[in-house]
């Protein structure tokens, strides 16, 4: 039994971490498995509800309008580029993390910068399409989209649509507002004094989830 | 309290020094989505193929997608085997929460729409619904 654990032991010993992190990203991680939990509850009484429902809005009906585009009918064009925008910002701050690796304060800076222009473009598309959304009618116990079958629809695809949303785009707010933070440090020159760019590891596991998040919210409320 | 030690050890093996394999992942999620969009309009204009099936690569190309955003862009895949563990074991809930909650769902549509009087009318009739109002 000793030769079969050797490697176990080695981890579980004591005196270093058994996860091979410091205690504030595995807390993350923790963080973020029971956010995880959190959408995936509310993702999973969406789809519920959708399966009790004998039918249900079409989404291309419903999100079918681009800023400036008048009344042109383009499903899907907008959701895209609002899902191109989030996996360009999680780009950039893998690369800010890459920097605070090299110890590159000037970069880090650079790319948390561009990282939280992503955030904030995200954001003000969401704002756009919620707005869009609220002058066609739909809104929270509202909703003036009918059924695939041309039934009256009932309030539950705008209630799980705005609510969803709303949740993940308070994700996206508070996670903007830690990369404001993290930059005013980087800049400060904090992490330098420190050593390492760790703080910028732990947002970035944030921000990722964020984007990890939307990759899910975008399959269940625009393509299925 | 300082973990120097532990991050250091880490770095040693998992850094090297090209951003590489960041925009490789970057390409795989662009062309993943890309692929899913052309699919939805291909779908919308052609209708070809069943609906089950189109839901079912969506939701195959999702979970690809959010392993290269957890493998390569959280690192995960890097990190050691306890870590890993940690995180993911918990995560096999779900397919029992979601085996468990749809089907509930299903059948509780069934029983709507076969049982109960005076609910929503079952689909055959349901055109007629909007003249009523």
């Amino acid at each position: 039994m000793d030769t079969a654990v050797t490697a176990k032991k080695k981890w579980w010993s004591g005196g270093h971490s058994p996860f091979n992190v410091s205690y504030g990203k595995l807390m993350m991680w923790y963080f973020l498995m029971s956010d995880a939990f959190t959408f995936g509850a509310l993702l999973i009484s969406y789809g519920t509800i959708r399966f009790m429902s004998t039918s249900w809005p079409d989404p291309n009906e419903v999100f079918h309008a681009f800023p400036g585009m008048g009344h042109a009918d383009l499903p899907l064009v907008f959701v895209s580029l609002m899902t191109f925008i989030l996996i360009m910002s999680s780009v950039t701050m893998v690369l800010a993390v890459h920097a605070g690796h090299m110890r590159d304060r000037k970069a880090v800076a650079k790319w948390m910068v561009w990282t939280i222009i992503g955030g904030i473009a995200f954001l003000s598309c969401q704002a756009w399409e919620w707005t869009h959304l609220y002058h066609s009618g739909a809104w929270w116990g509202r909703n003036p989209f009918t059924n695939v079958d041309g039934t009256i629809a009932s309030t539950n695809f705008t209630n799980f649509f705005f609510t969803i949303t709303g949740f993940h785009g308070l994700h996206v707010t508070s996670g903007v507002v830690l990369n404001i933070i993290i930059l005013a440090n980087v800049l400060k020159g904090t992490y330098e004094e420190r050593g390492h760019y760790e703080m910028v590891e732990k947002v970035g596991l944030y921000w990722h989830f964020v984007d990890l998040v939307w990759v899910f919210v975008f399959t269940c409320f625009y393509l299925l | 309290m300082e973990h120097t030690h532990t991050g250091a050890a880490h770095e040693e093996h998992a850094h090297d020094s090209s951003t590489k394999s960041i925009w490789k992942t970057f390409w795989i999620l662009l062309a993943i989505t890309v692929f899913e969009v052309g699919l939805a309009f291909l779908y919308l204009e052609y209708d070809f193929m069943a609906r089950w099936a189109l839901n079912g690569i969506f939701v195959t190309l999702t979970i690809v997608k959010a392993f290269f955003i957890v493998a390569e862009f959280m690192h995960l895949r890097h990190e050691i085997r306890n870590l890993i563990m940690t995180i993911l074991m918990p995560l096999l809930l779900f397919v029992w929460f979601i085996i468990a909650f749809l089907a509930d769902g299903d059948s509780w549509k069934n029983m709507r729409k076969n049982l109960s009087p005076g609910t929503p009318a079952p689909t055959e009739h349901a055109t007629k619904a909007p003249a009523h109002h």
